[in-house]
This record gives C-alpha cells, structure tokens and sequence, in this order.
C-alpha cells in the first residue's frame, strides 16, 4: 500500500494511492473515502510525527559512479550526515535557491523509514527492522561546500531542500518487487529531460548493511529515515525548474526551484 | 524519580566556538584536509537517541577505553525564534582528531547527551557571556569554561545560524565546548555545574554486553 499525508480543505488527512480517470497512482483516497487528485491537495512528508524528532541520516558517495565523478575513490566505511527535520517538506512545493549561488543540485535517493526499534541488528535480520521506503530528494548547495564536517551543514541542512514523498510505501510490497529493493531503477528529469539515471544494486553500502551498521552504535526508532544516496549525474538546477526524483515502485518526487 | 527538561526539536552542536580551540586548530586550517578556515557555524547534530536526562547512567562502548566530555549550554528556540531558555549539556564524544567528515559515530552513540536538569528562562539571564560552567568528575573540578571566551557570542550564533537554516521551536542550539575537554571513563560520575543552573549529574556505565 502507498500512504500519503496531504492537507486537503485546510484539514490534515492521511490516505492511499488511488487511480483517477485510469491512471495510477495521482489521485488520493483520504480516510473518509473521498477520491482527490494530486493538484488539489496540499503534500506532506508521507510520516506521521513521532514524540522525538526523527533521525535523518544520510549517505554521501554511496554509488560508486558518483564517488568517481566527485573524483574521490569509493569510501571504505559509510560518509554519513545527519539532517535536521525542519529541513523536509513533500511532494509538489517550492525549494528556495538562494541569489548568487553557482551550482546546487538535487539528489535522488531511496530513503528507508525504520520500522522498528532496531539496535544490534544482524545484517540478515535487517529487513524485517524496515517499515517502508519513500523517494527522497536531498539538495546540495555546493558554493557552501566547507571541508569542516564535510557536507556540512549550509550545505545540506537548509529549510525546503530535502522534498521526501509523495508516498510512504509499506516495506513489503517493495521487497515483493522482482529483485527487492536493491534493484530499482531511479532516475531524475529536470522539466522533463532526464539526467540522472542509476539503479540501487550500485550501491556500496546497501540497506541491510547499512541497518547493521548504524545499529552498532545507535539504536533505530520508528519513523527514522536513512537517505541512502544518490548516483552519478547531478547538474545545476536554476528557479522555476520542475525536478522529478522517480524510483520505480516507490513513486515520483515532483518539486519545484523557486528564487529566493 | 527526577523529571527532566528534554527537547521537542532538533540538537545541534557547534564545533569551534571557543577561541582556545579555534586557535589550538588554527595552524592546521589551512593544511589538507581542511584547507580553510571555516567561514560559517561548524554545526552538527546530537540525534535523539543521544538524550540522556539528568541522573541517568550513560553506556560506554565496551570498544571505548574514555569519551570526551563536552561541556555546554545549549539556547533553546522559542515560538518566535527567540531564545526561550538555556539548558546545561553533557556532549560527550568518542576521542577523535579529524573534523574533515560529520562524526556521527563518534557523537551519536545512544545516551551521549546529558541534559537538564531544568530549562532556565531566558528572561533571567542578563547576558549569556557572563556563564561560568565547571566540570566535575568524581567531585574532583576537571575544567573551568568562561562564555565571555566564545568566538561567536549567543546572539551572533543565532543569527550567523539562521542565515542558512531555520531553527524551529523546541530546536536546541549549543554554544560551543572549550578546549580542554576532561577524558572520563566507566565508573565516573560527571557533574556540571553553573551559577543559576541545578547542576547536571550523568555517570558513565560499561555497555551491557548483549
């Protein structure tokens, strides 16, 4: 199932993916069984608000393609980063690019959405610790890049640039996908060309491992969020840019460059 | 049974904030990996699994022989993006030299926050430059930190901060932790301590192997 939390008529709703006029997936059914198409509807990040701010954490080079071409060698141990929350917003709404910035990108990722407490888990055991997958959209303003606790947080911390949505995907209909989750295939249009491609079995580190490693020493709660990279070919996305993030049966992350 | 201000927002720490560590760094600045001095906040964040209140034990990793202790005080944001109160921090830390990549696995170990006791409102804190913290670990006083000493003062912090990112109510900003940082292992009790604040008391505990 694909859940959605939306505001429709200035209430909070939560919902399922619907078909609208034949198609899949772009309308939503809201709990009291209304049918609404996307436009009408307002998007949140498709998680509920839990009682503790969520733990965002973030792989950077995690595809060995990109890592080439930010002409590093592949990382032997995962380069994380942590986001704050205030960083998220959903589907369809405006990323602010700040004037006189040179080059900021967006990143596709497979953002994994802990299911369970999870701590000590063994890599054999770690799918059963997810709850589900979304499509995350993880902007890099690279003019800010410092090489202080690097990618530091000007760089990826900043108000609307991670979109994460449309929809929360419960853990097993993508693991029943033929090949699961390490093989889907993702990709990026900005106004409708693509330029990314890539596909997550080329990850380095992939879910169950990253799982366990975190797990090692921080245990995993409900609701937490591991952004799982994204691969090669991210370019300079300028206002008024439409940017689809897409991950085959996850769903398409629509988003919006506005000036600021 | 101790109940203990603990955050609704998000915990970010600030690296390099006093000028003894910033210039204890300083000739490595412009060296690899850094190769600049930074031009902005030197943030990261304490994840929720770090929070430990006042009182409570806190594990240390069999595979850890000492963690750092960071003495803080961290501005929590109020509604309106103001400084609703100071809170007193434990920002222990696995022992590492680089600060070239984000240390999550040497700061976000469960339980390596302590916080509290009590938020201290901000209207009765004329000026944060005046907090004096001390470290104490087994009673014995460990490391004395001057806020007048900071390179960013509270409300310039706020604001070099908020010119990248929003700070939401509930979020905690810190001030920074001076050079000096006292090691503690299993076994230790830390307290901090600062006029106006109850103090904070954590001791640390070897992790219960599984």
């Amino acid at each position: 199932m694909k859940h959605a939390r939306v505001i429709f008529e200035g209430r909070e709703h939560t919902g399922t993916a619907h078909e609208f006029n034949g198609q899949a997936d772009v309308a939503v059914r809201l709990g009291d069984g209304r049918v609404v198409p996307q436009d009408q509807l307002v998007w949140l990040p498709p998680l509920a608000p839990t009682a503790r701010p969520r733990t965002i954490l973030a792989l950077g080079l995690n595809y060995a393609d990109h890592a080439k071409e930010l002409e590093f060698k592949a990382p032997e141990e995962p380069l994380v980063f942590v986001k704050g929350q205030s960083t998220l917003i959903g589907h369809r709404q405006l990323t602010h690019r700040p004037a006189d910035v040179k080059f900021m990108h967006y990143e596709c990722e497979l953002a994994i959405v802990v299911g369970k407490t999870a701590k000590h888990v063994k890599r054999d055991d770690a799918y059963d610790f997810i709850g589900g997958y979304t499509v995350a959209n993880d902007y890099a303003i690279r003019d800010y890049l410092e090489n202080w606790y690097r990618p530091n947080l000007r760089v990826k911390n900043r108000d609307t640039c991670t979109p994460l949505g449309p929809w929360f995907v419960d853990a097993a209909d993508v693991h029943n996908l033929p090949g699961g989750p390490m093989a889907l295939e993702l990709r990026t249009t900005v106004n409708g060309t693509v330029t990314q491609q890539g596909n997550t079995r080329d990850m380095i580190f992939d879910a169950p491992f990253l799982i366990e490693y975190f797990s090692r020493f921080m245990t995993l709660s409900p609701g937490d969020l591991i952004l799982t990279g994204t691969p090669d070919g991210v370019v300079d996305c300028q206002p008024g840019d439409v940017v689809v993030t897409e991950i085959d049966g996850v769903g398409a992350l629509v988003n919006t460059i506005a000036a600021r | 049974m101790t109940t203990s201000f603990l955050p609704t927002g998000t915990v970010y720490g600030t690296l390099l904030n006093f000028r003894a560590e910033a210039a204890a760094l300083a000739p490595q600045m412009t060296e690899a990996p850094y190769k600049a001095p930074p031009k902005a906040p030197v943030l990261y964040v304490k994840t929720a699994n770090t929070w430990s209140p006042h009182g409570s034990a806190i594990a240390v990793p069999a595979s850890v022989p000492e963690v750092e202790v960071g003495a803080s005080i961290g501005m929590v944001i109020g509604a309106e993006g103001d400084i609703e109160g100071f809170v007193l921090l434990n920002d222990l830390s696995i022992p590492h030299a680089s600060f070239f990549r984000p240390p999550v696995k040497f700061k976000c170990v469960d339980g390596f926050l302590g916080i509290g006791p009590a938020l201290r409102d901000a209207q009765d804190v004329a000026d944060p430059a005046q907090f004096r913290v001390e470290v104490r670990i087994n009673r014995e006083l460990k490391q004395s930190i001057d806020f007048w000493q900071l390179v960013r003062p509270a409300p310039q912090l706020l604001a070099d901060v908020g010119e990248f990112m929003t700070l939401a109510h509930g979020d905690v900003l810190m001030l920074g932790c001076d050079l000096g940082r006292p090691l503690a292992r299993a076994g230790d009790r830390i307290d901090i301590s600062a006029p106006g604040f109850e103090t904070l008391s954590n001791t640390l505990v070897k992790e219960a192997t599984a």
